[in-house]
Order: C-alpha cells, then structure tokens, then sequence
C-alpha cells in the first residue's frame, strides 16, 4: 500500500553543504524503519525532506504512489513528531491532539470524538482538559504521537523519538512505540543517533554516513554482518575488536595470533593488509593456552552487570576486548586467551566486508 | 571604660541610622510631593503650588466637564493612541516574525540602523521636514497624519522588542503546523500569535503610553482645537489673567492619567504571563 521511497535523492544547503548525497531508498509498507547514524550525517535532513520541510535539491520522493517531491508537507499525508515534540503551549491536549483536524475543516464534535478516541488509546483520557506545560516528558511524547495519529497519516516520522526522555522511560518508550507500531501496522521512518535504539526497535535499518546510506539490513544483519568499517565499528554496545590483520599460508595472522579465515581465501590477498572483526560477545575467554586465540594479559575488567568486559593487551599492543560471563572474570595482569566462535568473526578488505562470493571471483 | 566605649559605638550606630533614614525620606518627599499634589489640586477650590490640605470640593471637575476642548481632547487622544497601536502591533508583528525567520544578508545592521534613525524621526530635529511632508501629503490637521508619522517613529523599537519574542518562539512550533496542512495564514494565527501574545500585548501598551504623553507631533501637526488631543489641550489652560489655571490643570491632569494606569492593570492582568511548555529543551 504505502511505502516510501526515495530515488537519486540530494540536499544541498547554502553554503555547499550537501547534507543528503545521491541517496537511494524504499521502505517497504508497514516497515519500521531506523535511520541510524552519528549526529551530522544528515539522516535529519533526509527525515524532514521526507516530511516536506526541506525541498529535495534533485531526485524524488515518492509515498505510496504519489510523486510529492515538490507537494507541502501538508499535503503528503505524513504525521510527524518533533525531537521537542512542539506541542502548542497555548492549547489543551485535546486541543492540541484534534489541530491535524482542525485544519481539515472538520466539525468540533467531530474533531474532539476523534482526539477523545486516539487519546484513550494512548491512555491520555485523563489529560485532556491540560496544557503541555503541566505533563510530564513521556505525557508529552504520547501527546505528540496522538497528535500525529489523528489524521490518520500513511506516514509518520519519527525525529529522535526517546532522546528527551530520561533512561528508564526511554526504556517503556521503546516498548511501547514498538507495540504501537506493530498495532497500527503504519509505515514508519525513525531517526536515532542511538544504536541500541534502532537495533531494539526497528524492523529495517539503514545505517547513514556523510549523507550517504552504508548499509541497509535488518537487525539481526547489521549487528552480525556489518558490511563496512564505519558499520562495523558504529553498532554494538562494546565496539567491536577491529585489528589489523594478513593472510599467511591460509591462516588469518593478526595481533600475534594465527586464526581460521572466516572466508576461503586463494592466495591473492597474501600480504595485502586486511582488518580482522570479531565482537567481544563473540570471544570465549580461556585463562589456559587454546590454539587459534589471542593471547594477552589483562589490562582493565569492566563490570556490565551480567557479564564483564574484559581488556587483554596482546604482545604487539594491541587491546583485545573480550566478554566473560559472571563468576569466571579474571583479574588484571592475568595472562588469558580469547577464541573467536566459528562462524562470527569477519574479514574487511579495503573497507568492505569480505564473503565467499567476492574471494571466489577475485 | 569598656562599658562607655561600647555606649559610644552604640550611639554612633544609632546616629548613622537616623542620617540615613533623613536622607532617604527627603528624597522620598521630593518625588512624592508632585503626585501628592495631583492628589489634592483636583479637588481643592484654590490650588496652588504647593501641597496643602484641600478644601475639598468637586467643583473644578464641573469646569472641566463645562469646557468644550476638555472631554474631546482625551476622545482624540484614544483615538490617536489606540488608532498607532493597531498600525504598530500588527506592522511589528509581521516584521519582527519575518526579521527572525527569513535569514537576510545585513538583518542587524539594518534593524540598528533603523532603531538610532527612529529618535531622529520623532524628535525635534526633523519637526521642519515632517511638517513639509504632511503639508505636501494633505495630512497636516489629520489624525491619520499624526498616526503615520508616530507609527514611524515608534515602529523600529517595537519591532526590535518584538523580535526577542519571536526569536524566542522554537521553529518547530510552526514546522508542526505546517505538516498538519497549515497555511502560512493559518500558523500565524493559530500558533505564532497566541505563544508571542504577551510581547503583542507588551508592545500595545508601550505604544499606547508614548502616544498618549506625546506633545511635539500632534502639537505640530494638528492646527484645529477640535482635534487636539489632551497633552495639547492641557496647553491651552490658562486664566483671563495669563496665569496658568492650577484647579483646571490639576483636575485635567488626574483625569488624563487615570486611563493609562487603569490599562496597565487591565493588561498586566489579561496577559501579564507567558504560555511555556510543550517544548523539551
């Protein structure tokens, strides 16, 4: 029915900033959609082009199958919630809730049946008669979405939904817009600098650098496969072990330690410089000898709660971070070995995840 | 000994207190002596300047109501008064909206510019040239003549004051309107008006006060007594004797300054606060 997408798309601001860069998009019906990336990569920009309030420099936007590239964010059927949510101070909750009708010249028992239906469905029944400044941040949030509901949109945009709630009700938050979501089943487009957020939230997400998509996949994808560098070490909690690495008689050589290639190699990549990835979740600490392990000493144990994230620092230099499950954390000067699980470690070359299909033609 | 120094101390302390408490008294007295006075001249059957108790007396009040220009006067001054706030407060507003949204090359050079220029324009030092202007213009002895040119001379202030306000009010307030489907229109009215309400309110009355004690342009402009407004009028208050008419001027003055308190209370208390809300900063 109604997705988005985005052909060619390029936004230039005076002064010759080019916030989105030839970027191309589809985001399908019903999805929930992260565009994720660091602050300055325009995934903003891209989200209020969407919107309308920033005309496209080239390329198209289409919703559904309209072309509203050049249409006012009025008319592009999109319901929108701000980063500061710009609830309008000087109206009611039901006010503010029933506006998107207002304008739509609807009748104003109409306007407050409909405002008095969404609101209940957001359990805000009880707020109605208040004015933004007497709600608490969550209150305003759920305002904000009832707002953007109102008119039942085919769109909503969502511009950094959970970063003004303090930590524990952007937890609730989280939950809550993502059973909302999957309810209302609308197409949904979320920008977040957080990749906790959009890793727990989003059906899809595409990863944004420089104005320019880095990788688009799901999830579980983007968090296991990361295709690139700046993926690779933009998602995850704990960054993940990035070392520089070579290709010796078929062994993957880095930090000192000789471990399986997680792709078939041929040959050609002998003494090219790699990057060997692995997660820290993903090494296996052992405090006697393994073979295929890093071998270091430990430098730093953080404590994470369940776990702890434990620094070993290799002959070379190079720190190594590993995840040990509780009760079993070494100490610091502790000689360890840390094994990467079969399967879960990867190979970049010149930037770009390494498979099979790529070391087969080369 | 110690007993006495600390007696001496004490009374030293004391006297400092007294010298004190005199001095701000004296000064007290001198700047409440001339509302004091505005106090009791209206209702005294021979005032003079000074302070006395009156003999009281509403008679000077049956004057003023007897004299044809009196009760005119501060007709015309409303209208002139209310007649440059409309022109101001809606000029402003749109001004200072545009000022703080359009990003324009000079914005500030431009707006200091036309702040120091606009002392000029009211002032004595262009009172030839605005008269000439008027005069070619058909304006001279118009009340709109009179709006026109204080409407210009208050209008930079009132868009610099203006302008704080609408600075102040996020962007995102009117992009919230606009995804709704708003018109320019209709964000102005629904949404940028009613959160800059109090500074609308604020400029009003601030022009209202100027207006209304304003005597060099309507003196100037205005040549018929019919349309003098009271600052003017208070002008022409004297006896047979050439002497100025104290109980007329006394009962004149308070009734002229009773509307300008009574909308400052009015207004503070209508829109003497500020909406805030609805925005997480």
């Amino acid at each position: 029915m109604t997705g988005v997408e985005l052909s060619a798309l390029t936004k230039d601001y005076p002064g010759g900033v080019r916030a989105v860069d030839g970027l191309d998009l589809a985001v399908p019906d019903g999805a929930f959609f992260a565009l994720l990336g660091p602050s300055g990569c325009g995934k903003t920009t891209l989200l209020r082009t969407v919107a309308g309030l920033e005309t496209a420099t080239s390329g198209t936007v289409r919703i559904g199958d309209r072309d509203v590239t050049r249409l006012p964010p009025g008319r592009r059927d999109v319901g929108m919630v701000f980063q500061d949510y710009a609830l309008f101070p000087h109206m009611t909750v039901a006010d503010n809730i029933a506006y998107p009708l207002r304008i739509k010249k609807a009748g104003k028992a109409e306007r407050h049946a409909a405002a008095a239906r969404v609101a209940a469905s957001l359990g805000l029944a009880d707020l109605l008669g208040r004015r933004p400044a007497e709600l608490s941040g969550g209150q305003q949030q759920r305002v904000a979405l009832a707002r953007a509901m109102a008119a039942r949109p085919k769109v909503f945009l969502l511009d950094e939904p959970l970063s003004n709630l303090d930590a524990r009700l952007r937890l609730e938050a989280r939950t809550f817009l993502k059973k909302l979501q999957h309810e209302l089943g609308v197409t949904t487009l979320f920008v977040t600098h957080d990749q906790a957020e959009a890793l727990a939230m989003a059906d899809l997400i595409a990863v944004m650098e420089a104005g320019r998509i880095r990788q688009l996949g799901t999830p579980a994808e983007v968090f296991r496969r990361p295709a690139n560098l700046f993926v690779a070490s933009f998602i995850g909690s704990t960054p993940m072990n990035l070392v520089d690495a070579r290709v010796v008689d078929g062994l993957v050589e880095a930090a000192g330690a000789r471990l399986p290639s997680p792709v078939r190699v041929v040959g050609d990549e002998a003494g090219e410089s790699l990057v060997y990835g692995v997660r820290p979740e993903y090494l296996d600490f052992s405090p006697v000898p393994v073979d295929g392990a890093f071998h270091g000493r430990v430098v730093v144990v953080e404590n994470l709660g369940t776990s702890s994230l434990t620094t070993l620092e290799t002959g070379g230099g190079v720190l190594v971070h590993v995840v040990v499950p509780e009760d079993a954390e070494p100490r610091p000067g502790d000689e360890g070995w840390a094994v990467p699980r079969p399967g879960r470690s990867l190979l970049y070359r010149g930037g770009e995840l390494m498979t099979d299909d790529v070391a087969a033609a080369a | 000994m110690r007993a006495a120094g600390m007696t001496a101390a004490a009374v030293r302390a004391a006297l400092r207190r007294i010298a004190a408490t005199t001095f701000v008294s004296l000064v007290l007295a001198f700047f409440a002596l001339p509302m004091l006075w505005l106090a009791s001249a209206p209702f005294d059957a021979d005032p003079r300047i000074n302070v006395s108790l009156p003999s009281f007396t509403l008679a000077n009040f049956r004057v003023l109501m007897d004299d044809p220009y009196a009760l005119r006067s501060l007709r015309n001054s409303a209208v002139l008064a209310a007649g440059t706030a409309a022109v101001v407060v809606v000029s402003a507003a749109l001004a200072a909206y545009a000022l703080s949204r359009v990003r324009l090359p000079g914005r500030d050079v431009l707006l200091y510019l036309l702040l120091l220029l606009s002392s000029i324009i009211t002032g004595t030092a262009a009172m030839v040239p605005i008269f000439l202007l008027a005069t070619q213009l058909h304006l001279v002895d118009s009340h709109l003549g009179v709006v026109l040119v204080l409407s210009g001379g208050l209008l930079p202030t009132a868009i610099f004051l203006l302008k704080d306000f609408t600075d102040a009010t996020p962007a995102s307030y009117e992009e919230a309107a606009r995804v709704f489907g708003a018109s320019p229109l209709q964000t102005l009215r629904h949404v940028v008006v009613p959160v800059i309400r109090p500074g609308l309110a604020m400029v009003g009355i601030w022009t209202v006060a100027q207006v209304w004690g304003d005597f060099l342009m309507p003196f100037l402009l205005l040549r018929d007594p019919d349309k003098a407004p009271a600052s003017v009028i208070m002008y022409t208050f004297y006896t047979e004797g050439g002497q100025p008419d104290l109980a007329l001027i006394g009962a004149f003055s308070l009734l002229y300054s009773v509307p300008v308190v009574a909308m400052y209370l009015l207004v503070s208390r209508r829109y003497g606060f500020r909406f805030h809300g609805g925005i997480k900063r």
